[in-house]
C-alpha cells in the first residue's frame, strides 16, 4: 500500500493498521532526511498549510511548522488570541476566509471535541487534527507509538500503560487507538476520578495502583494532570497526587525490570514525574520530540499526494 | 505482449566490463571520486561495478551510496501513483569529490534531474558525471546525457526497456518491451 485509505486525519479510529504502518515507513525516510546537513526536500513546494491553533500550543506547534517547512511548504499562522474571533467571527467563516487565500491544507486545534472532523465537513481542505478538546491528538499518538517501535523493534504484544488524568486527555484515547490498532496490551492508571466510565468499552485494562501498573507494563506514558480543563476538585491536593501517582527514581530502582518512560509533554516535574526520571536513560522523551517532526512530516507527505 | 532481445548474458558481462574500464580510465584510483547507485533500479549494477573493479581490477576502497530520489520528483501529486520511498545510504562526504551517478535506464532525464537536486543535500561535489546501462535515444525531456553508456537504444514511446539482474531475476538481460 502507497496511499492513505483516509483523505484527513481526524483520528487514529479512522486509521487502518497499514495506514499507521505506511506513515511509520515513510517517517523513517524522513528521519534520515532531518539528520542530513540539508534538513529539507522540495516535495511541498507548491503546498500552502494554515496552523490554526485555537487553544494553547508550543511543542505541536513547532513540530508542525518545522515538519511542513522541512518539505518546503508555505506556512501561514494562526492563533485565536489575535484573531477576529474575539470579534464575533464563527469557526466556518474564519476559516472560508483563510481558504479564499488559496490554502491546500490545514491544521487545526481547537478546545471543542469534533472541530477537526465539522471544518472536514464543510471546507475543501485537507484537515489535520492537531488535539480536539478531550477528544484525540492523533499525531501525539503516532509518534508515541513510532518511537515505542523504535526503541523496541514493534508494538505489538508490548504492554504499555498510560498513568494520570485519562478522562481529560486526548492524548489518552488516541495513544489507547494506536497502541490496540497495533497489537499492544493497554492498561491506564490513575485515581478513579480521572478515568472516565466508559473506559471498559474500550477494552483496556484499569488499574488504580502506580506500583502494580509499573510492574505490568513495558511502557509507562505519563500524562500531566491538565487543571485547564478540570471544572471541580479531582483530588484533595497536587501533593497527595503526586505522592501516588508521581514516579520517582526510588520508585523506579525497586521495580524487578528496567521499563520505558515518556511524556507527550509539557511536564510538570515534580507533579507526575520527577526531575531525575525525566532526564534518565530510561526516558525517551526528547526521543519523542525528534521524532515528532518525522512523523508530522510523513503525515503531511502522505495526505498532501491526495491533493 | 511481445519482447525481443537487446543484450544477452554474455553482451551484458562484456559491456560491465567496458564500463569499469572506461571509469578506471577517467578516475584511475577512485581515492577523489565516489559511486552514487540511484534507487531503486541503479543499484544492482552499482554494485556489480564495484564488485568488478574490485575483485577484477584490484581496486580497493571503492566508496558505493545509494541515493533515493523520491522526494525531489517533480511528478509529486501529479501522477495517480505514490511513489514508495527507498533508503539512501550514504555515509561518507561528497563535498569536493567525483560524484558518478549510476543508474539502468535512461529515459527522460526527469530522475536525473531529481538527483541533481537531492545530492545537493549532501555537500557540493567537485562534479558529476552519469553512467547509464542503456540509453534511450529521443526521448529526453531535459538537456541530460550520460558520460558513459552501455548501449544507445532506439525504442518508441509505447515500448519499455527491462532490464533483469541475477540478483533479483535470475539472468542478466535487457529487453525490449512491446505492450
Amino acid at each position: 500500500m502507497s496511499k492513505l485509505s483516509v483523505d484527513h486525519l481526524l483520528g487514529v479510529k479512522f486509521l487502518k493498521h497499514d495506514d499507521i504502518n505506511l506513515i511509520f515507513d515513510t517517517a523513517d525516510h524522513f528521519k534520515k532526511v532531518i539528520n542530513r546537513p540539508i534538513k529539507k526536500v522540495p516535495s511541498l513546494r507548491d503546498i500552502t498549510i494554515a496552523n490554526l491553533f485555537f487553544e494553547n500550543s508550543t511543542r505541536t506547534k513547532l513540530s508542525f511548522e518545522l515538519a511542513q517547512k522541512r518539505l518546503s511548504a508555505d506556512v501561514i499562522n494562526f492563533s485565536s488570541g489575535q484573531s477576529s474571533l474575539n470579534k464575533g467571527e464563527t469557526l466556518i467563516d474564519t476559516v472560508n476566509n483563510i481558504l479564499s487565500m488559496k490554502v491546500d491544507m490545514i491544521v487545526i486545534r481547537h478546545p471543542k471535541a469534533g472541530a477537526a472532523k465539522f471544518l472536514s465537513n464543510h471546507v475543501d481542505a485537507k484537515i489535520i487534527n492537531a488535539g480536539d478538546g478531550a477528544h484525540e491528538h492523533p499525531t501525539q499518538a503516532l509518534l508515541d507509538s513510532y518511537s515505542i517501535r523504535e526503541k523496541f523493534g514493534e508494538v505489538k504484544g508490548k504492554k504499555v500503560v498510560i498513568v494520570g488524568d485519562i478522562l481529560h486527555s486526548r492524548v489518552a484515547l488516541s495513544n489507547i487507538f494506536a497502541l490496540q490498532t497495533q497489537g499492544a496490551e493497554v492498561m491506564v492508571c490513575g485515581p478513579r476520578t480521572l478515568i472516565p466510565k466508559y473506559i471498559n468499552k474500550l477494552g483496556v485494562k484499569v488499574e488504580t495502583n502506580l506500583r502494580n501498573a509499573l510492574e505490568w507494563c513495558d511502557v509507562a506514558n505519563m500524562l500531566r494532570v491538565q487543571n485547564e480543563r478540570m471544572d471541580i476538585s479531582y483530588f484533595p491536593s497536587t501533593r497527595e497526587y503526586s505522592l501516588q501517582y508521581g514516579i520517582t527514581k526510588d520508585l523506579l530502582d525497586s521495580l524487578n525490570k528496567e521499563i520505558t518512560i515518556m511524556h507527550p509533554g509539557p511536564i510538570n516535574r515534580g507533579v507526575e514525574i520527577t526531575s531525575e526520571v525525566a532526564d534518565s536513560n530510561q526516558s525517551i522523551i526528547l526521543n519523542q520530540v525528534e521524532n515528532g517532526v518525522a512523523v508530522r512530516m510523513a503525515v503531511i507527505y502522505l495526505l498532501a499526494s491526495k491533493i | 505482449m511481445s519482447q525481443k532481445v537487446l543484450l544477452n548474458n554474455k553482451e551484458v558481462n562484456i559491456i560491465l566490463h567496458r564500463l569499469a574500464c572506461q571509469l578506471i580510465e577517467k578516475h584511475t584510483d577512485f581515492s577523489n571520486t565516489v559511486l552514487i547507485g540511484l534507487q531503486p533500479r541503479g543499484v544492482f549494477l552499482a554494485q556489480r561495478l564495484k564488485l568488478i573493479l574490485t575483485k577484477d581490477y584490484n581496486l580497493s576502497n571503492i566508496k558505493l551510496g545509494l541515493l533515493d530520489i523520491t522526494f525531489y520528483r517533480d511528478d509529486f501529486r501529479r501522477s495517480d501513483k505514490l511513489h514508495k520511498a527507498n533508503s539512501t545510504e550514504i555515509d561518507f562526504l561528497i563535498e569536493d569529490k567525483h560524484v558518478v551517478f549510476i543508474d539502468d535506464v535512461l529515459y527522460t532525464g526527469r530522475s536525473i534531474r531529481s538527483a541533481l537536486t537531492a545530492i545537493q543535500s549532501f555537500g557540493r561535489p567537485a562534479g558529476i558525471e552519469l553512467l547509464t546501462l542503456i540509453d534511450r535515444r529521443f526521448s529526453r525531456h531535459l538537456p541530460i546525457q550520460p558520460n558513459y553508456r552501455g548501449r544507445q537504444v532506439d525504442a518508441i514511446n509505447h515500448e519499455k526497456v527491462l532490464v533483469n539482474w541475477k540478483e533479483t531475476k535470475g539472468e542478466d538481460a535487457v529487453y525490449l518491451v512491446n505492450n
